[in-house]
């Protein structure tokens, strides 16, 4: 157990009882190779073997075990929880694997090669060599519409995907907008129907061709799946009801920011009522006015995989 | 006859669920605008037949043909899954007893009846919108439930509007399992006026399975009797009805009250 004086933000030492990344070997590697199979047919879930973790299903189970399965020891980590990097679930996730792998953890999007994330995407635009990894709840995008697993399968494989428009539909129909506002369904790389797990429909675009790695783990429903780097990922519509991301008549209360995702906090009962961006690593940033101080070190992230790749490397010419 | 093609070919098809029940041997032809009743007790295989014609069971023997819209006349067996769920989804519509097996019961009327459209690809709501208003007058249900869900209809209103639902891409056969059998005697003359009107307008075939006589007698161009999984008798519905041949159809007939 951590000693109780150690405060809980403060870095934990590694635990050398555990494993590196606190699943054994043969389990990590069985999750690299559903990985992988999820990054070579984008959107498509892969079933994995889901392991006993030491906090209960619905806290992150699948993505967890998801960054256990791909950090290594240069990896910088950061974990955020509805945008936030000081709730429960960031916090504990962070010292988690802070105690297990013993790896360098971040705040700062920027600085982080791995980000595990429940509910958002940040706000800095993700780059090149970043790796992006989704807590998911509920995997299927087609549970509502059909509760028979076999049928669901068969509906992805025939890509029958038509159903899912009755929702919006009905949406239109009953609010004469399109009014599902997180976890909107999407369709990567013209093919496969995926749930973008429960993020805002705001960071919807944030998908499209992003030049970052994404990975979602379902613990629960023991599933991966990924958004492999420049893949394109398009929101469900009607062409008379584009689809359209949330606004805001106000700014950030705190950072004057105008183009990001705000959260409505209620003061008092009079009313009274603030907005602040729900990211608040990039709120307190813009807020410093220091936007473009730092150097980019997901540089260095980039490196640090480079490096990692090549140990497996095989000599060309072996093949064939 | 001869010369015009059928739209649905059957031929020695047999399916058991545990080798004793089901249908037997069973031979027919359809024509494309025919419609054609298929009668008998319960536990005679009627609704194992029209499992086993619409392949929602794969039969265990014999052969079912379909005139196709692109590949014109072929066996079911040799099409893909996909394209026989093609099929299911825009040449051929289904009718179930009971509504709310055939409906989605918490959407909106608009939205069961646009599904399959939005199911072939139509993703304009306005359009979708207003073939869906088309169809629910169609039905006789005034155009403002449109946005009520199947709940809040009756029960004719709730098999009209999964008719409605299963119309919508123009099929040219429909199977309809017992369609009048949970509604009350006005209502079911009201809604079989409706399908024999419908028939004639877009030129549809059906098998329909009834235990009911005087369905056949209104709708139907051509009846089968069935008993313990085979037909023991078929032909035209009047001739079927006014001049019952095997003793089973002679007590089917004469068991209707006569007024």
């Amino acid at each position: 157990m951590i000693p109780a004086h150690v405060h809980p933000a403060a870095p934990v030492e590694r635990d050398p009882h555990y494993n590196f990344g606190y699943l054994d070997e043969s389990t990590k590697r069985m999750l690299r190779r559903a990985l992988l199979k999820a990054v070579a047919i984008p959107g498509y879930q892969v079933p994995f073997g889901s392991r006993e973790m030491p906090l209960p299903y619905g806290w992150g189970t699948g993505g967890i075990q998801v960054t256990a399965a791909i950090i290594g020891a240069n990896d910088v980590l950061k974990v955020i929880d509805q945008g936030s990097d000081d709730t429960t679930n960031a916090v504990n996730i962070r010292r988690f694997f802070g105690r297990v792998t013993g790896v360098a953890t971040t705040e700062s999007t920027r600085d982080a090669s791995i980000i595990q994330t429940r509910h958002r995407i940040p706000e800095t635009p993700l780059g090149k060599g970043q790796i992006m990894v989704y807590q998911v709840p509920i995997p299927e995008p087609l549970r509502w519409l059909e509760p028979s697993e076999t049928e669901t399968r068969t509906m992805h494989a025939l890509a029958e995907y038509g159903g899912m428009h009755v929702r919006l539909y009905e949406d239109i129909a009953q609010y004469g907008h399109i009014a599902t506002t997180y976890d909107y369904p999407v369709m990567v790389n013209g093919r496969y129907m995926m749930r973008p797990s429960p993020i805002p429909k705001f960071d919807n675009p944030k998908l499209d061709h992003s030049p970052a790695l994404m990975l979602f783990g379902a613990g629960r429903e023991k599933r991966v799946y990924a958004v492999p780097p420049y893949t394109s990922v398009k929101s469900l519509d009607f062409a008379d009801h584009p689809f359209t991301i949330e606004q805001w008549d106000e700014c950030c209360d705190v950072c004057g920011s105008t183009n990001t995702f705000l959260d409505e906090i209620i003061l008092d009962d009079q009313g009274t009522r603030r907005f602040v961006c729900s990211d608040t690593e990039y709120c307190a940033h813009h807020a410093a006015g220091a936007e473009d101080k730092k150097e980019p070190a997901q540089q260095r992230a980039a490196a640090a995989r480079v490096d990692a790749s090549t140990i497996g490397h095989i000599p060309a010419g072996a093949a064939s | 006859m001869s010369a015009i093609q059928p739209l649905l070919s059957v031929r020695n098809m047999t399916h058991t669920w545990d080798g004793v029940h089901g249908c037997r041997d069973i031979d027919f032809d359809l024509f494309p605008g025919e419609v054609l009743c298929v009668v008998g007790e319960s536990g005679s295989g009627k609704s194992t037949l029209l499992q086993a014609v619409s392949y929602q069971v794969t039969p265990k023997f014999g052969s079912v043909w379909y005139d196709t819209r692109d590949a014109g006349f072929t066996d079911l067996a040799r099409l893909t899954a996909a394209e026989r769920r093609m099929l299911a989804r825009t040449d051929w519509g289904f009718v179930r007893q009971n509504a709310r097996d055939g409906l989605r019961m918490q959407v909106s009327a608009g939205a069961n009846i646009a599904e399959r459209l939005m199911a072939i690809g139509d993703r304009h709501y306005g359009d979708l919108r207003a073939v869906a208003g088309e169809w629910l007058s169609k039905m006789e249900i005034e155009a403002d439930r449109l946005d009520d869900t199947p709940q809040q209809f009756s029960g004719g209103m709730q098999q009209r509007l999964q008719i409605a639902r299963n119309l919508v891409t123009r099929p040219r056969m429909v199977f309809m399992d017992e369609p009048t059998a949970s509604l009350d005697v006005s209502v079911q003359a009201r809604l079989l006026d409706l399908l024999r009107q419908l028939v004639t307008d877009l030129d549809l075939a059906a098998i329909v399975v009834t235990h009911d006589l005087a369905v056949a007698r209104l709708l139907a161009h051509r009846t089968v009797v069935m008993r313990g999984g085979y037909i023991v008798e078929s032909g035209l519905t009047d001739q079927i009805l006014d001049d019952p041949q095997h003793p089973y159809t002679q007590l089917l007939v004469s068991s209707i009250l006569q007024s």
